[in-house]
């Protein structure tokens, strides 16, 4: 579903991302995780191409992210993705924020997208809010809506950049719980997340990063087992002990 | 210091009879009025546009925006003013430099001074925008794209739906500013207000009157656009959404 | 096609100069008195004394809702009655004194606003600890508030002088010979307009433009 070929990636002079190669496989879990700096969110956001890369190339369900050929917009509303700092535009309802991207880029009668996006809105246990402003709402509460609008474009996969790292401690489960139902119900997901009871409840295979390279590429058992290279035993023994 | 004060001065009908001193300073305001609401129109329009140029991608376009900015920022007004009215109508190709020419008077001084305050006024503007714009998280624009909008899909639904509102207290200043720099459309002899005051001077040797009529007008523009504008901020209000402040 | 004919500049430059020496004067005493007295007046709003603050306001807030060239205008008709009052004879030219008078006058209305700004920028806490040290109210704002306030406003500072020495140009409404009003002048007496109007057009923005770079690159130092 998602493949990156040797990705590579500067600012400036400054290389951010060195030879990333891994997949992502339709109905497959994938958590990205790693230090502060790492490259992690970098790399989830060369997926929709928000952030350009000048080697390699990432193939999207047949679909070439750095062939200039492609249509960004169109692969972009393919993809969802759920932002660290939510994102929901805050001049309109929670309904609009719903809707807005349905009507205009996929083109959905008014009705309809609404129908679909109050539908999700329900699921995520929100349907209350409907008609107030994203500022009205906890961040818990907006982090669900704005997953909500990215399933509400029928995506292909789920791109999560960390969804709750953002959140007051008490609000990071409700966001989690919505997570894990997704997972369950067999959406392709790739998470950047510090959150290792997520990642060993869901996640088919970790991903540790360090200085924009990919260090460790495992299965989920071994990851948490055994893993191979020392700076992941230390991140993970850092991480796991709080 | 003895003054004669006389306030019926304004009720007097001027030399040629048709008018009274009063009908001047209404004709004065209406010149004002028409000569500044036009140049805001212009100062949005082109301000909006550079504006946005100075934040979209593309460096010859954002070049092309800043170097606006910069020319009509370090001018001053006056001079500008002077090469809008006496300059450019002699390098502009000479038919075109010709028909200016041969317009009336008014004509020619309202287009010169319209052109001017509102280009003048649109790098002001320019510089609001941009700031709104990039006052908002970078964020912003990445779930727009996210979701599959085109870039200027991104700018229309998202960015500057906010920006609008974020920028109305700045805007606002400009929009007042906007009125006190049409006097400067006096010194080519346009009718506004500030013209009409030194008139009524040289008219009636009753300056203080005129000049006080002329001051009170303009302070009771300054309240009731400050008012205006504050209704207009009130009823875009985002419920739930405060202003990052840094 | 106009044909330039810029050969009268040259000899015009002597002129221009001291035309650009008014400019200079007026510009800098209006930057050092606009900023003394807009400090007082900043500091008299902020003061929660009653009649004062109120008073400040209604100064700050009435020069700046009328144009420049009417308080130019206005000054130009006060001015040489004040002086005939307090000297008892008039002066033989009033236009700079009074030019002088407006802007230093004018500009502190808006220094006012950036000092008060300035000051508002400084916590709340650095005058509580200073007056739990026993500062009187004075000395909190002098040696503790507007030190640090200073800082913050600076740049602001800097960039109202670069458009008071363009607001400068319009004492060409009372006939003052500015380096505005000179290069008119030069550009009607010699039929050159086209080229003295340009001319200016392009001192004022080398300078102002200069000038502002400057700012920037202290903004960033300092940021």
């Amino acid at each position: 579903m998602i493949e990156f070929r040797n990705v590579s990636k500067w600012y400036g002079s400054f290389q951010v991302l060195t030879d990333c190669s891994t997949k992502v496989d339709k109905g497959e879990v994938v958590v990205v995780c790693g230090p502060s700096g790492s490259g992690k969110s970098t790399l989830i956001k060369c997926v929709n191409a928000l952030e350009p890369f000048q080697k390699g190339d990432i193939v999207v369900d047949g679909t070439s992210v750095g062939d200039a050929k492609t249509s960004l917009p169109k692969l972009r509303a393919r993809v969802g993705m759920v932002f660290q700092h939510f994102e929901l535009f805050p001049h309109l309802t929670i309904t609009e924020n719903l809707t807005i991207a349905q009507t205009k880029v996929l083109g959905r009668g008014r009705e309809e997208a609404e129908q679909k996006g109050l539908k999700l809105l329900d699921r995520v246990g929100l349907k209350a809010h409907a008609a107030k402003f994203p500022g009205q709402l906890s961040g818990g509460q907006q982090q669900r809506v704005a997953i909500a609008r990215a399933l509400a474009m029928d995506p292909i996969c789920m791109l999560f950049d960390e969804p709750t790292s953002a959140l007051d401690p008490e609000m990071i489960n409700e966001v989690l719980d919505v997570m894990v139902e997704l997972a369950n119900e067999g959406m392709t997901m790739m998470c950047v997340t510090h959150e290792m009871g997520f990642a060993r409840k869901v996640a088919h295979r970790v991903i540790f990063m360090d200085q924009g390279r990919i260090i460790e590429d495992a299965d989920k058992g071994e990851f948490f087992g055994t893993p191979r290279s020392e700076r992941a035993q230390q991140f993970l023994s850092k991480i796991l002990q709080h | 210091m003895s003054y004669n004060w006389n306030w019926g001065v304004f009720l007097q009908s001027t030399p040629s009879g048709s008018d009274t001193y009063l009908g001047w300073l209404f004709t004065g305001l209406k010149w004002t009025l028409t000569l500044s609401l036009s140049a805001w129109l212009i100062a949005l329009v082109v301000g909006g546009v550079v504006g946005v140029l100075r934040t979209a991608p593309g460096k010859a376009l954002g070049f092309l925006a800043a170097t606006y900015v910069e020319v009509f920022r370090n001018i001053p007004l006056l001079v500008q003013l002077f090469i809008w009215y006496f300059v450019l109508p002699e390098l502009v190709p000479v038919k075109l430099g010709d028909a200016f020419k041969q317009m009336n008077p008014v004509a020619q001084q309202f287009i010169a001074a319209v052109l001017c305050l509102g280009l003048f006024t649109a790098a002001r503007v320019a510089e609001q925008v941009r700031a709104g714009i990039q006052s908002l998280a970078r964020g912003q624009k990445n779930a727009g794209l996210a979701l599959g909008f085109t870039l200027p899909q991104t700018y229309r639904y998202v960015l500057l739906p906010m920006a609008v509102r974020i920028i109305i207290p700045p805007l606002t200043s400009e929009f007042l500013n906007i009125f006190k720099n049409s006097a400067v459309a006096t010194t080519i002899g346009l009718i506004e207000l500030s013209r009409q005051a030194q008139q009524l001077v040289d008219y009636t040797a009753q300056p203080y009157e005129a000049f006080i009529a002329v001051t009170v007008i303009y302070l009771v523009l300054n309240v009731i656009i400050m008012g205006l504008m504050r209704k207009l901020e009130k009823s875009l209000r985002v419920p739930g959404f405060i202003v990052a402040g840094k | 096609m106009y044909e330039y004919d810029w050969s009268t500049i040259p000899a015009a430059l002597p002129i221009l100069w001291e035309g650009m020496k008014i400019t200079l004067q007026v510009t800098l005493t209006a930057i050092v008195v606009g900023i003394v007295w807009g400090t007082l007046l900043a500091v008299a709003r902020i003061s929660n004394s009653g009649p004062l603050a109120w008073l400040a306001a209604g100064y700050v807030n009435l020069f700046r809702s009328v144009p420049l060239v009417m308080v130019i205008l206005w000054f130009y008709l006060i001015v040489p009655q004040l002086l005939r009052a307090v000297f008892g004879t008039a002066l033989q030219d009033i236009r700079l004194a009074s030019a002088i008078t407006a802007f230093c006058l004018f500009e502190a209305a808006y220094y006012s606003e950036i000092v008060r700004a300035g000051i508002q920028s400084v916590s709340r806490g650095q005058i509580s600890a200073a007056l739990a040290l026993g500062f009187s109210y004075g000395q909190a704002m002098r040696l503790i508030i507007l030190p640090q306030a200073l800082r913050n406003m600076v740049p602001l500072l800097l960039t109202q002088a670069i458009i008071l020495f363009q607001d400068t140009s319009l004492v060409y409404v009372i006939g003052l010979a500015d380096f505005f009003g000179a290069s008119y002048k030069v550009g009607d007496r010699d039929g050159r307009l086209v080229e003295l109007l340009l001319f200016a057009g392009l001192i004022y923005f080398v300078l102002c433009f200069a000038a502002s770079m400057l700012v920037r690159i202290m903004q960033r130092k300092t940021a």
